[in-house]
């Protein structure tokens, strides 16, 4: 007997149901839930990672962050004009800054960063101790990413914007400034959030640099919990911590690209 | 081909004007000239240069050859202040180029503030005249978005006025209009020109073209080749070109 198409959709769809199902269970009943809840989720040492892993670990990563967010932001707006300048050398410098700090790992920038400098400029510091070092290491690798963004987006503004800023008298940096500059930050806005989500995660790559307990940020504070404990449980709770600060953020990416789509 | 000299009391005059988009020669060798206080209407098919004309004149376009002067400057100089000649004339765009993420009154405040140095209070005095003048003085808070396309090119001429311009130049600025709203535009344009606003206007407006120009220029190809008086133009116009212009969208 022929099945219509309609039907043949919904048998092979129960089909795909069962499998899932078969397939959670199997896992399921084969997983050693008893060590495995006593390794990521032992309750006396996740009691033990508080208030520390709040106060200290939770803060130092959203610190960083947020540090280098904004540095990366104003470096990142910088480089996108440059790219866009008529300058030729402008262009140029931006385009190397831009294919170097993408086309290499964050950690091997960390590594030269925090090992060059020193024997680049010796006697001289970085000021803000840890927090600068992270701060402009993690900045240099977000700038490349969203000065990309940023330029896209200021392409994106429609070129009458600026030939009316221009007929109203004002100069071309003037115009950038009040007229297209604003109106594509709000065109960004959902993927330079996406941005401020990776660099949270990059900023676990702290750990390479040495860091005193206080610089802790989650990733450092999991690792260092696991080599005193021999127990993954501080570095699960780690891990929820940036979910803590994740989801949020990519709920709000979500609102925001929902909204403009209505808007369009 | 005779040099043509400059006519004293112009405005704007055009002389011996070529511009290519690379290989391709949109202006032919343009002689044109708009006198003080004068209304000029240029009207053409599509791609005939007369947009580009008028986009040279502010230098949005940047003429590859001949000479532009407004009033006594010549602007084809390369050492003219281009911000300064531009803040002296107004520009009237097809897509109206309101900025969206202003306020209608901060659209007619910024530059005025910016560029003339203007206080908050001068230049707020200032838009809310031009605002009344178009008769929108009642939606200074709403934004671009929230007006019709009649009521934003109606804010986009205030905010060239609260520059105080000498002259305006406009775009096809009713041609992105739904029909009924071409009229509160036109009206504001004759308002204008009834002012003694000096006006250089690109259109597909023949009415406005008859009733308010003082001259009418007739492109095609990118040469002028037929120019003279709207009345006599249009009801009796000489070229050939332009009677099968006129014949089709008359």
């Amino acid at each position: 007997m022929a099945m219509s198409p309609r039907k043949r959709a919904r048998v092979s769809r129960a089909v795909q149901y069962v499998v899932l199902a078969v397939l959670v269970v199997a896992v399921a009943l084969v997983a050693d839930w008893k060590t495995l809840g006593s390794t990521f989720l032992d309750p006396d040492l996740a009691r033990e990672q508080f208030p520390d892993i709040i106060s200290v670990a939770l803060k130092n990563t959203i610190l960083y962050t947020i540090g280098a967010f904004v540095f990366g932001l104003a470096l990142g707006l910088v480089l996108a004009l440059m790219r866009l300048s008529s300058v030729g050398p402008y262009r140029w410098l931006a385009t190397t800054f831009i294919e170097f700090f993408r086309g290499v790992p964050a950690l091997i920038v960390f590594i030269g960063f925090y090992f060059g400098l020193p024997i680049a400029f010796p006697g001289r510091q970085i000021p803000g101790g840890t927090f600068g070092v992270v701060v402009i290491a993690l900045g240099l690798v977000g700038a490349a990413y969203m000065a990309e963004t940023i330029r896209a987006g200021i392409q994106a503004v429609p070129k009458g914007q600026m030939e009316a800023a221009r007929s109203l008298g004002m100069s071309h940096s003037r115009a950038m400034v009040t007229i297209i500059v604003p109106q594509a930050f709000r065109i960004i806005l959902p993927p330079l959030t996406n941005e401020l989500i990776l660099l949270t995660k990059d900023s676990s790559l702290v750990y390479v640099v040495g860091l005193t307990f206080a610089d802790y940020e989650l990733t450092k504070f999991g690792r260092e919990g696991l080599n005193d404990n021999a127990n993954l449980t501080p570095l699960f709770l780690a891990a929820l911590c940036y979910l803590l600060i994740t989801v949020p953020l990519s709920i709000v990416v979500r609102r925001m690209e929902a909204r403009s789509e209505r808007a369009r | 081909m005779t040099e043509r000299t400059r006519e004293s009391g112009a405005a704007i005059d055009v002389l011996q004007l070529h511009k290519y988009f690379g290989d391709n020669e949109v202006l032919q060798g343009i002689d044109f000239h708009v006198g003080n206080g004068q209304v000029v209407c240029v009207i053409g098919p599509s791609g005939s240069g007369k947009s580009t004309l008028l986009r040279c004149v502010n230098l949005l376009e940047t003429p590859t050859s001949g000479k532009i002067f407004i009033e006594d400057t010549e602007i084809t100089d390369p050492d003219v202040d281009v911000d300064a000649v531009r803040s002296r004339i107004g520009m009237v765009f097809q897509q109206f180029n309101l900025f969206p993420h202003m306020t209608v009154l901060k659209n007619l405040t910024v530059a005025q503030q910016k560029v003339k140095g203007r206080g908050k209070d001068e230049a707020v005095e200032c838009a809310r005249r031009n605002l009344a003048k178009v008769g929108l003085a009642e939606r200074e808070d709403a934004y671009p978005a929230h007006l019709s396309g009649g009521q934003q090119q109606r804010i986009a001429i205030a905010r060239a006025l609260s520059m105080d311009p000498d002259m305006m130049l406009f775009d096809e600025p009713t041609s992105a209009l739904d029909p009924e709203l071409v009229g509160d535009v036109l009206g504001v344009m004759k308002d204008l020109a009834s002012e003694g606003m000096t006006m250089m206007v690109v259109t597909h407006e023949m009415g406005f073209a008859r009733e308010v120009g003082d001259k009418l220029v007739f492109m095609d190809g990118g040469v002028i080749v037929e120019e003279g008086d709207p009345v006599a133009v249009l009801g009796d116009p000489q070229h050939e070109r332009t009677q099968s212009f006129l014949s089709k969208v008359l």
